[in-house]
């Protein structure tokens, strides 16, 4: 018999009642809530009569609708300008209250994207369950979590049983080989390898990253990977648990302490995939071949390296990827074969929870530091990630380089990433950002978005088009 | 939740790969706080010209012609056709929600999104995969006008074309139960609450830190 892979090991510890139709009842150990996916199912719970299953085991913090202007945060939740995204904080408030659930509401300083908040608090620990509503979810994955998006009403399955019934996933290996160029972050690595899988390739499939570029990584670097795992198409990504993952969740607030932090050491060392553990799928990626990434599409598998160009119409093979690529380039105003730094930028956002912790912000605050913003950029923002990332880079005078440069530095939150609040792009604007997902309308009616990574999203800020890092001074 | 058991309505072709719920339904409609009223605004960007807001009058909003959910001919449809990766994106179930606040009861295409085609039966659409050779014969027979209804049977697993071909479809046996029959699906769960108290009693001595419940 083959080993078992890390997925299959967190699976088979969560099982409550395995059934004979191939479904199971999983457990779930942490539960994470924001304001937009959860009013109807706290409804739901209330119209059926019940009660939250384990009240402790669930944490929520507005992040989607909460503006990131200071003056409108001074207020707190009277203070939010539109009304619509006012009663959803407020519903979230009061739902919180009534249930006795804990929540970082928009005055702690905790308050923040709910995927950054959860590991920076020690919530999201290795060899967990977690769910959110919320897609990306799959972040918390960079722990040694099994992590996955719901919908609202297993958000009202999960608040009332803490349970799921799922079928177990595939195992996808994703392996990436060698070291990493100056230059080449997380964030390559990811959009690289959904350009080649594609945004349906681990549909159906849990990933796990791994390989000497994984192992090389920071955890906050794992979380930009896992984030996008979904982008993939698989509900979950991976990494395996190793001195990093311990390290990181070390002393948080809610990491386990004492003689419990022992023992869940030790069972932690053992979440990594067996030697000889089966996937039924291995994509194998060599580092050297991963340039710093742009998306020139509508659909994060629309990518190429910085140095690359538009595909044109006879690199199609087929009549549907055809009529894909005509519809992107009518949608993002760009020529088949256009070189991509030739692509002018109109706006440029730092920020999301691919994107916002403070290793994000360091990086992007070097490569701005005594530079300006060229004069064609309209807008550039920086929104931390939360809270205490705000803090943090505070304290380090990041936000002073930001400001210097000409760049906005906001207040916590989801931000121009979806433009549910008042950040958004103008209709026919390019925006180099940070975010996940660049498709039509997502950062604002008739927006283009280039999905980047931090490094490359500052340098275009300063340049006005899309440059190559590794040539940047 | 309504159940399904058979339905037959009018088709319509979404000839598109990678249809994300964003664009099933857009951002601004997400501040909602019930589950109705996203029918006017499925497929926003698509259906209209301008950008939507909600609480307006969508009725007097200029018409996107091109777009085929605007064509008289469709504008009934119960059942939509559509291609890869369907429901791709954000986890919202406002997605499907529209969806069924339209009329659409079932979707045909090659692939769903996860996430999506779970979301689904939570609130009685019918996703359904058929292979793409088969929905390419089905956009065929639509845009030729030689297909305008379809029925679906989910007892029996076919969809039945007005040519008489009977097309039939896997599903997961639990899901079928579930949706023929409407069924809750927590109040199944909490029947299962002896053995969740247990699964729970054995994990507070294999791993005591997760149940220190530091957020009480
Ligand atoms: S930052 Fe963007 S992707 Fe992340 S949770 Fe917020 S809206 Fe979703």
């Amino acid at each position: 018999m083959s080993g078992k892979t890390l997925y299959d090991k967190l699976w088979d510890s969560h099982i409550v009642e395995q059934r004979d139709d191939g479904t199971a009842l999983i457990y779930i150990d942490r539960h994470l809530l924001h304001e937009v996916t959860s009013p109807q199912a706290f409804e739901g719970l209330n119209l059926a009569g019940r009660k939250p299953w384990r009240t402790a085991a669930n944490l929520a913090t507005p992040d989607h609708n909460v503006p990131t202007i200071k003056d409108e945060r001074v207020a707190g939740i009277k203070g939010i300008m539109d009304p619509l995204s006012r009663l959803q904080v407020e519903i979230l408030d009061v739902n919180c209250r009534e249930q006795g659930i804990v929540q970082f509401g928009m005055e702690d300083k905790r308050q923040g994207i709910v995927h950054v908040v959860g590991p920076e608090q020690g919530l999201t620990q290795p060899g967990m369950t977690i769910v959110c509503g919320d897609s990306h979810t799959s972040t918390h994955g960079a722990l040694g979590a099994l992590a996955q998006g719901i919908g609202t009403s297993e958000v009202e399955h999960v608040l009332s049983t803490q349970c799921l019934v799922q079928k177990k996933m595939k195992n996808m290996l994703i392996r990436v080989d060698g070291q990493l160029g100056a230059g080449v972050t997380a964030k390559d690595i990811v959009l690289h390898a959904i350009g080649v899988i594609g945004t349906a390739g681990g549909t159906g499939y849990t990933i796990e990253f791994g390989g000497e570029a994984v192992a090389a990584l920071s955890i906050e670097g794992r979380m930009t990977l896992c984030n996008m795992a979904i982008e993939a198409g698989a509900r979950a990504g991976l990494v395996a648990v190793d001195a990093k993952t311990i390290e990181y969740v070390k002393g948080r607030p809610l990491a386990p302490k004492g003689a419990m932090w022992e023992k869940a050491v030790k069972y932690w060392q053992t979440l990594v995939s067996d030697k000889d553990a089966h996937f039924d799928e291995l994509v194998v990626i060599n580092s050297a071949d991963i340039e710093p990434q742009v998306t020139w599409g509508t659909s994060p598998e629309m990518v190429t390296g910085v140095c690359g160009r538009v595909p044109t119409m006879d690199m199609m093979d087929s009549a549907s990827k055809r009529d894909s690529l005509r519809r992107a380039l009518s949608y993002m105003g760009l020529n088949e074969g256009q070189s991509i730094q030739d692509i002018q930028l109109d706006r440029v956002f730092i920020g999301s929870c691919t994107n916002s912790r403070i290793e994000d912000l360091r990086a992007a605050a070097k490569v701005v530091k005594g530079k300006k913003v060229a004069s064609s950029i309209k807008q550039a923002l920086v929104v931390p990630g939360s809270g205490l990332v705000q803090q943090q880079a505070e304290q380090e005078g990041l936000d002073k380089i930001f400001l210097a440069a000409g760049f906005e530095w906001r207040e916590p939150g989801c931000s121009m990433c979806l433009a549910m609040n008042a950040d958004k792009l103008g209709e026919g604007e390019h925006c180099a950002s940070t975010s996940n997902r660049n498709f039509e309308g997502r950062q604002g009616f008739g927006g283009r978005t280039h999905l980047v990574s931090p490094v490359m999203a500052a340098a275009s800020a300063i340049a006005g088009h899309f440059v190559d890092i590794r040539a940047w001074n | 939740m309504q159940a399904f058991t058979q339905h037959s309505g009018i088709v319509v072709p979404l000839d598109r790969a990678n249809v994300d719920t964003d664009l099933i339904i857009p951002k601004q409609f997400l501040k909602a706080v019930k589950k109705t009223g996203f029918g006017p605004n499925l497929f926003d960007q698509l259906r209209y010209l301008d950008e939507g807001q909600p609480g307006t009058d969508h009725s007097t909003r200029p018409i996107n012609p091109d777009f085929v959910l605007n064509q008289e001919k469709y504008k009934a449809a119960t059942i939509l056709l559509a291609r890869e990766n369907f429901g791709c994106g954000s986890s919202r179930e406002h997605a499907p929600w529209a969806l069924l606040d339209f009329g659409f009861r079932a979707i045909l295409a090659p692939s769903f999104a996860d996430i999506f085609y779970n979301n689904c039966f939570k609130n009685g659409i019918l996703p359904l995969v058929l292979p793409a050779e088969e929905i390419d014969m089905l956009f065929q027979g639509v845009e030729s006008g030689e297909i305008a209804e379809l029925t679906v049977d989910l007892d029996s697993q076919v969809v039945v074309v007005p040519t008489g071909k009977r097309l039939h479809f896997d599903i997961d046996p639990f899901r079928k139960t579930c949706l023929l029959k409407g069924l809750d699906d927590i109040g199944l769960t909490l029947e299962k609450k002896d053995l969740i108290k247990k699964y729970e009693e054995t994990q507070k001595l294999v791993c005591p830190w997760l149940f220190e419940d530091q957020l009480a």
